[in-house]
């Protein structure tokens, strides 16, 4: 659909010359909220980049969304095409109406790769499309590498909760291939220095639609967004009650400028919104510090951030498993050390 | 009062026999040296988010009674994946099917499995009009079953629910769903495909008792064949290695030794 149609007549005798295999070109599926694209996406953009060939983005949205968005989408760099699409129906962009556009623009199209973050919507709605189209898909990769003479595309990707790494191969007869990005493995796409061209697409409207937005709730916070932060402050079991949680991280969080993470324990107690639960069930995140504040750390937990630069570990317990990852653990009772902490970091600002 | 032309609620639940992942972090998963897997010689049970789908489905029945005409649990395996079926059938479902797989075959794909689950799908007389499954499973973490399945039936999904209210008189059902950054309603029309977060319910322990009955429940075996699928994986897998090792254990003595550590690190005091 991208490509003149005598190009596509004769593609099959094209890829049988070997010096002139089809190059990549990847589809991004690229997500926004409030006006602007997710930082997962920006990654996604970074993976699909490796790949080593063309990038289309596709936005999807209401037509107010688009409007807001598409000025931002095409001074991403790394983009070489961008598509977009909008329909009061894609506000909130449900699997059920989205996947037929997917559907649509990859039928009978040169995209060799459809690429989005690992988010929460794209988690649902990219498997739904590969099936739809009969292909496999490949969850939350941390690398990625292309390889044009055989047209096979090689990814890495965490197992059983990051404690193996599974090395995997989706060869020239899974076309186009699905793939997820986990985005702390990726650098953010640069959001400036280009300007490329959008092309609007038809909406692909469905009639008797069994599914139905009722509402959206998102957790409202003035700190930065978790997954994105360069500092997390987390807090587990040990925080006794939800006033104490943030009573006691909140300074903390404060005086680093940091995003508040929760462990599972902390969240199943009531302590802190499940949107702030790190671990493999949770948000992966890899800042530049972390500190974990009462957490025994489960490896379910150290799954979501074992990857960060350096981990700080409060903790009572000298032998809790958390120390064991800790570039810099501090055996003491959190609620004396966590305020001595925050006023001799207050003191030096 | 004329009787209701509607349909009882069929609910299936596909369960998964996994790895236990302990909580204790000196007994984690081995890699074989290989690099063909893991160390699978450890204790197995059911994929956690698959007990909830159980718990669920039971949970509904609890709820609606007699509108709740059968619950069947599914699983794709080996021999001894019948053991998680059992659990299944403990917790309460009332019959469940076993797709054996042999001993040496490689796990299948979520794509497969997906397969797999519409094609028992449609050998369901009374039919089916909820499938309730784990949002992921705890080994592959690939999280696609579920999608893959809806898309093949082209049913509505409602991923990762907290919540789900069903009414079997409108033949809908209202869901609450996390999303990045909070959650999500939306209300779908039966037949209907649910995966389970964690906070959709607290599952049961089942009761010897229960354990016992579940011994004469009935477990319907087929084989990929039986159900005209094929479960080679289409990924090819390479190898599976160890994670790189973090050089942790460096503890401090003090808050101001933290600090330290941290302007070291250039976190701090820059």
């Amino acid at each position: 659909m991208l490509r003149a149609r005598p190009l596509a007549t004769f593609k099959p005798l094209v890829s049988r010359t070997y010096a002139t295999a089809a190059s990549p070109h990847a589809l991004v599926y690229l997500e926004h909220r409030g006006g602007v694209i997710e930082p997962g996406s920006l990654s996604a953009l970074t993976a699909a980049e490796k790949l080593g060939g063309q990038v289309t983005g596709l936005v999807v949205g209401s037509p107010e969304e688009v409007q807001q968005v598409l000025p931002k989408a095409q001074k991403l760099k790394g983009l070489t095409n961008l598509l977009h699409a909008s329909s009061p129906s894609y506000e909130p962009p449900l699997p059920e109406t989205v996947s037929p556009l997917l559907e649509k623009v990859l039928q009978g199209s040169s995209f060799t790769h459809v690429v989005s973050a690992h988010s929460a919507s794209a988690k649902s709605l990219l498997p739904r499309v590969a099936a739809k189209l009969d292909v496999p898909a490949v969850s939350d990769i941390t690398s990625v590498e292309h390889d044009r003479s055989t047209d096979s595309t090689t990814f890495t990707r965490p197992i059983y909760a990051g404690n193996a790494i599974a090395t995997v191969r989706a060869s020239s007869d899974i076309a186009p291939k699905f793939f997820t990005v986990r985005s702390t493995a990726f650098s953010a796409a640069p959001t400036d220095g280009a300007e490329v061209e959008a092309k609007s697409i038809d909406p692909v409207e469905i009639s008797g639609a069994r599914s139905e937005h009722i509402k959206t709730e998102l957790t409202k916070s003035d700190r930065p967004e978790l997954g994105a932060a360069s500092r997390v402050v987390s807090g587990g079991r040990a925080l006794k009650d939800a006033k104490t949680f943030n009573e006691t991280l909140e300074p903390l969080a404060d005086v680093l400028g940091a995003a508040i993470g929760a462990s599972r324990a902390a969240v199943d107690a009531g302590y802190a919104d499940n949107s702030l639960q790190v671990g493999q069930t949770g948000k992966v995140v890899a800042p530049e510090l972390y500190i974990a504040v009462g957490i025994s750390g489960a490896i379910q937990h150290l799954a979501g951030m074992k990857d960060s630069k350096l981990i700080v570990a409060i903790n009572k317990d000298p032998d809790a498993p958390i120390f064991q990852v800790a570039d810099a653990g501090l055996v003491a009772d959190l609620f004396e050390a966590v305020p001595e902490l925050v006023k001799k970091l207050k003191d030096q600002q | 009062m004329r009787p209701t032309a509607a349909r009882l609620l069929n609910i299936l639940v596909p369960v998964k026999r996994r790895v236990r992942l302990t909580i204790d972090y000196a007994v984690k998963i081995r890699v074989n040296p290989d690099q063909k897997g893991v160390d699978l010689n450890v204790k197995h049970s059911m994929n956690p988010f698959d007990e909830i789908a159980v718990e669920e489905a039971v949970r509904l029945r609890e709820k609606l009674k007699d509108e709740v005409k059968s619950i069947k649990v599914v699983t794709i395996g080996p021999a001894k994946a019948a053991e998680t079926l059992r659990t299944g059938l403990a917790m309460g479902a009332d019959s469940a099917i076993h797709v054996e797989t042999p001993e040496s075959s490689p796990p299948p794909e979520p794509l497969g499995v997906a397969k797999a689950l519409r094609a028992l799908i449609e050998r369901q007389k009374d039919g089916v009009d909820l499938v309730i499954l784990g949002k992921q499973a705890i080994d592959d973490d690939a999280g696609q079953t579920g999608q893959m399945l809806a898309g093949l039936l082209d049913w509505p999904q409602a991923t990762f629910a907290s919540k789900l209210v069903v009414d079997p008189t409108k033949k809908e059902a209202n869901i609450t769903q996390e999303i990045d950054g909070g959650l999500q309603e939306v209300k779908c029309k039966l037949p209907l495909i649910v995966t389970t977060d964690l906070r959709l319910n607290e599952p049961r322990y089942a009761s010897l008792p229960n354990i016992m009955k579940a011994k004469k429940k009935p477990i319907e075996k087929l084989s990929p064949s039986d159900l005209g699928i094929d479960l080679t994986p289409r990924l090819e897998t390479i190898k599976i290695t160890e994670p790189p090792k973090r050089q942790g254990g460096g503890k401090v003595e003090s808050v101001d030794e933290l600090i330290a550590k941290l302007k070291e690190a250039g976190v701090v005091g820059r």
